[in-house]
């Protein structure tokens, strides 16, 4: 059925764990063997390297975890791209099963278990997911981190991306501001995002209750006095518009009064070539956003 | 001349006391429903299921002066789905986590408020929502989200009857309005993505009592039992969460079916499976089928049919028009459920041709894979389950539609009681197309769309048009609009400050009329100064 706004999230509705806890209750012997055979294991894989259980993990991933980070795991440009060795929230075994089980507070990360996300997961099933990740994390080649303090100096300086992104309170205000974009986005999607970035526009404002969030959209207006301003929405409904100019200025108009009012998907972000920014300046770049990230 | 211009009025407000002799709903009051047009008194405003109005006291020439009434708050979090029912001067409505309210219609002050205690433990696919009551005598009826039926005394609010219709930890729940037809309740099951087997029930009015049951999985030894795979049929699915309509002269209800389970992976259920995604037709007083009509077969893009089936008259022809969440919009024959017409009303990937009776057949190639399919429309559909309306004066059919492509892909997934039972995942295809919506007049009589007005995203706003030569949507970032119902022009909007997800409906008390509709955690009602 499903039928609301924010569909992907629609699928966990109540607690698996409350549903273990039934379980326990009841009468089934064998499913209270299992369970306890499972419950208590977390800090331990009891599938590590059992290639069927793996397979019965990327599954499990696809249903619960590849909306934000892809299909294959390498982050989907709204989570981190887990076939990297190093994960953000700890590496362990254990640490792993934290993170899956309980979310990780302060970001998009939710509970696997417990009104969160997907279909949720029981224990074992976190455990197959586990064992899917190391599956193709040993596949996953490693890629150098670059310079970050070399990307700080290259993001306030010569790529210039300071003039419309901030980083920890200092920068522009036109473009999203990045402070977050190391952990929430995988750097392969960083790196794109800077060569093309048109191809996805980053998410703005998110209002309560609408099921989509306004996009960077690229905005050109002629004013009622015949004035040309070129900005990003800011928020767009079918009679009004909040919009910003390459100032910073913040304009607010009536649909219906305007002159013109063209609406674009080519960011106002030029795309940064390797001319521009080479593959090494924006690995450095990359490794900047990613440490701000990590902190 | 003053008094001359009070005539209407005084002739409407004569109209509303004498509707309100006893204040007695009767079936046949239902019947006759167009004959006070002040009241709403069933879901979609009559039994044809066209959420049209004939008030015309509002209307293009004066919509534009429209101010809000009133404004009602429930105060609580989820989507607010309700579609009121009023009845001479009250107006009763549902709202999040099955609370409910009977309001002074004009001034929205509340009569009584109740509030349903629910397990902690329920399994609403979909959010805590309910879409409202139905009425008849002196009691209100809905539907649970623990999944009991249960009858309201329309002037206090108590607890008349409670009926558990099955056991909700198995993921069974109610969403919709009831439709209440003679001395029957009528309502169709929620939980199509918790591997139920769906149902359609009837119960006595007065005493709760259960008068039958149709199961929309047909069980071993019944016709259509052999369109499932093994014992797929016991979880199948094909719920029935959005309220029929009736058609009295064929004493026939007209009910829609929701997804076969799991939703979006066809192994395991091999053949059609019968009758989810379909169009029931079913006695009213027995609930036996007469026949039946599916839009989609072996579903696997969770394309429930679930939108209000709409009875319309072309000349001599009687006819069904359907905009389905699979992107056509169906003309079928009311009485042999045969197709008329078949036509997309968006853009859509996975048909590109029909079979001999006019059925689109599905491309093979729309089939979700490990890699992912993508195909048009995706899961969220064309439509959904949001109300469309038919105006009679127009001839037009209007739509809330969806412009957004998925894409598919499949991960089995064991089936465990009570527990979601999807078997894959979908994504919106967002890097390259952005979602959008529109609101589409479609003429039923060559399925040809004759005006739109997009969106800037997709709407969940139900319909209504009005003798007023209006219809009003709303829309995802909060406005409410009048539309010049002809054209599409919008004529009139105002910001209530959240999304709508519920149907617009339109009364009169007093003889003012007025327009309501849900949206944030509020409902509001608009009227002229």
């Amino acid at each position: 059925m499903f039928d609301t706004k924010e569909y992907w999230l629609r699928r966990v509705s109540f607690s698996r764990k409350g549903r273990i806890v039934l379980a326990l209750t009841g009468t089934s012997l064998a499913g209270l063997l299992a369970m306890t055979m499972v419950v208590g294991a977390d800090d331990k894989n009891p599938f590590a390297g059992d290639a069927k259980a793996a397979k019965l993990g990327e599954f499990q991933f696809r249903i619960n975890c590849a909306f934000c980070h892809g299909l294959s795991g390498r982050g989907g440009g709204r989570g981190p791209d887990l076939t990297k060795a190093q994960k953000r929230h700890g590496n362990a075994d254990a640490e792993l099963f934290r993170t899956i089980s309980q979310g990780v507070p302060g970001t998009a990360m939710p509970a696997g278990t417990n009104g969160g996300i997907g279909v949720g997961m029981t224990d074992e099933e976190i455990w197959q997911v586990i064992t899917y990740l190391r599956s193709v994390q040993v596949k996953a080649p490693e890629k150098p981190l670059g310079d970050a303090a070399h990307g700080k100096e290259l993001f306030y300086g010569s790529a210039r991306c300071g003039t419309c992104h901030m980083v920890e309170g200092r920068g522009g205000r036109l473009g999203p501001d990045l402070t977050v974009a190391g952990s929430v986005r995988s750097a392969d999607s960083l790196v794109d995002s800077v060569r093309n970035p048109s191809r996805r526009l980053a998410q703005g404002i998110k209002e309560a209750a609408k099921e989509f969030p306004q996009e960077y959209e690229t905005v050109t207006v002629t004013t009622p006095d015949g004035k040309k301003i070129t900005g990003v929405t800011m928020n767009e409904d079918n009679f009004s518009l909040q919009m910003m100019d390459a100032d910073e200025k913040i304009h607010l108009f009536e649909k219906d009064k305007l002159k013109s009012f063209e609406k674009s998907r080519e960011s106002l972000m030029p795309p940064y070539d390797a001319k521009m920014l080479s593959d090494k300046d924006l690995n450095d770049l990359v490794a900047y956003l990613l440490s701000v990230g990590a902190k | 001349m003053k008094k001359l211009f009070c005539w209407p009025v005084i002739l409407l407000t004569a109209g509303v006391f004498a509707g309100s002799v006893n204040g007695q709903v009767t079936f046949q009051r239902l019947l006759d429903s167009s004959k006070e047009p002040e009241n709403w008194m069933t879901y979609s405003g009559d039994y044809a299921g066209r959420r049209f109005s004939t008030l015309d006291q509002i209307n293009k020439a004066n919509a534009h002066a429209l101010a809000p009434k009133w404004v009602y708050q429930t105060m609580a979090t989820d989507r607010f789905e309700t579609t009121p029912l009023v009845v001479d001067g009250i107006l009763y409505g549902t709202g999040q986590d099955d609370r409910a309210f009977a309001l002074d219609a004009r001034t929205g002050r509340p009569i009584w408020q109740y509030q349903r205690q629910l397990p902690s433990d329920i399994r609403p696919c979909c959010g805590r929502v309910n879409r409202g009551f139905a009425i008849l005598g002196d009691k209100v009826f809905m539907g649970t989200l623990d999944a009991h039926v249960i009858a309201l005394d329309a002037k206090t609010g108590s607890v008349v009857w409670d009926v558990a219709a099955v056991d909700y930890r198995k993921g069974y729940s109610f969403t919709p309005a009831p439709l209440v037809v003679k001395n029957l309740v009528i309502i169709g099951v929620s939980g199509g993505e918790y591997g139920i087997r769906g149902f359609v029930d009837a119960y006595d009015a007065d005493t709760g009592a259960r008068k039958w049951r149709f199961y929309t999985v047909p069980g071993p030894g019944e016709p259509g039992h052999e369109s499932w795979e093994g014992d797929s049929w016991k979880i199948g699915g094909a719920p029935a969460w959005i309220t029929g309509v009736y058609d009295p002269v064929y004493n026939q209800l007209f009910w829609t079916t929701g997804n076969p389970s799991p939703s979006n992976r066809g192994a395991g259920r091999a053949g059609d499976n019968l009758y989810s995604n379909s169009l029931l037709a079913l006695d009213a007083d027995t609930g036996k089928l007469k026949w039946h009509f599916q839009f989609t077969k072996h579903d696997e893009h969770d394309w429930d049919a679930t939108q209000v089936p709409v009875m319309i008259d072309l000349g001599e022809k009687h006819l069904i028009a359907h905009a389905n969440r699979n992107g056509f919009f169906y003309v079928l024959d009311r009485a042999t459920g045969k197709v008329v017409s078949a036509n997309p009303y968006g853009k859509v990937t996975w048909s590109k041709s029909a079979d001999a009776e006019g059925h689109p057949v599905a491309e093979k190639s729309s089939s979700p894979t490990l890699e992912g399919t993508r195909v048009c429309p995706g899961a969220a559909g064309t439509t959904n389950w949001m109300s469309p309306t038919y105006d009679p004066q127009t001839k037009l059919f209007y739509v809330t539609a969806r412009e957004q492509c998925d894409i598919f892909s499949t991960a089995p997934q064991p089936y465990e009681e009570g527990h979601a039972y999807y078997g894959s995942a979908y994504f919106p295809n967002d890097e390259t197309e952005p979602y959008w919506g529109a609101l589409r007049a479609i003429d039923p009589s060559d399925g040809k769309i004759k005006w739109e007005f997009k969106h800037p995203s997709p709407t969940w706003s139900g319909v209504l048009s009005t003798a007023g030569g209006l219809v009003f949507s709303g829309d995802a970032e909060g406005n409410f609009i009048a539309f010049e119902a002809a054209s599409g022009k919008p004529l009139w909007h105002f910001q209530m400050g959240a999304a709508v997800y519920a149907g617009p409906m339109a009364f009169a008390v007093d003889g003012k009329e007025y327009i309501a509709i849900a949206a944030g955690s509020a409902l509001f009602t608009f009227g002229l100064p």
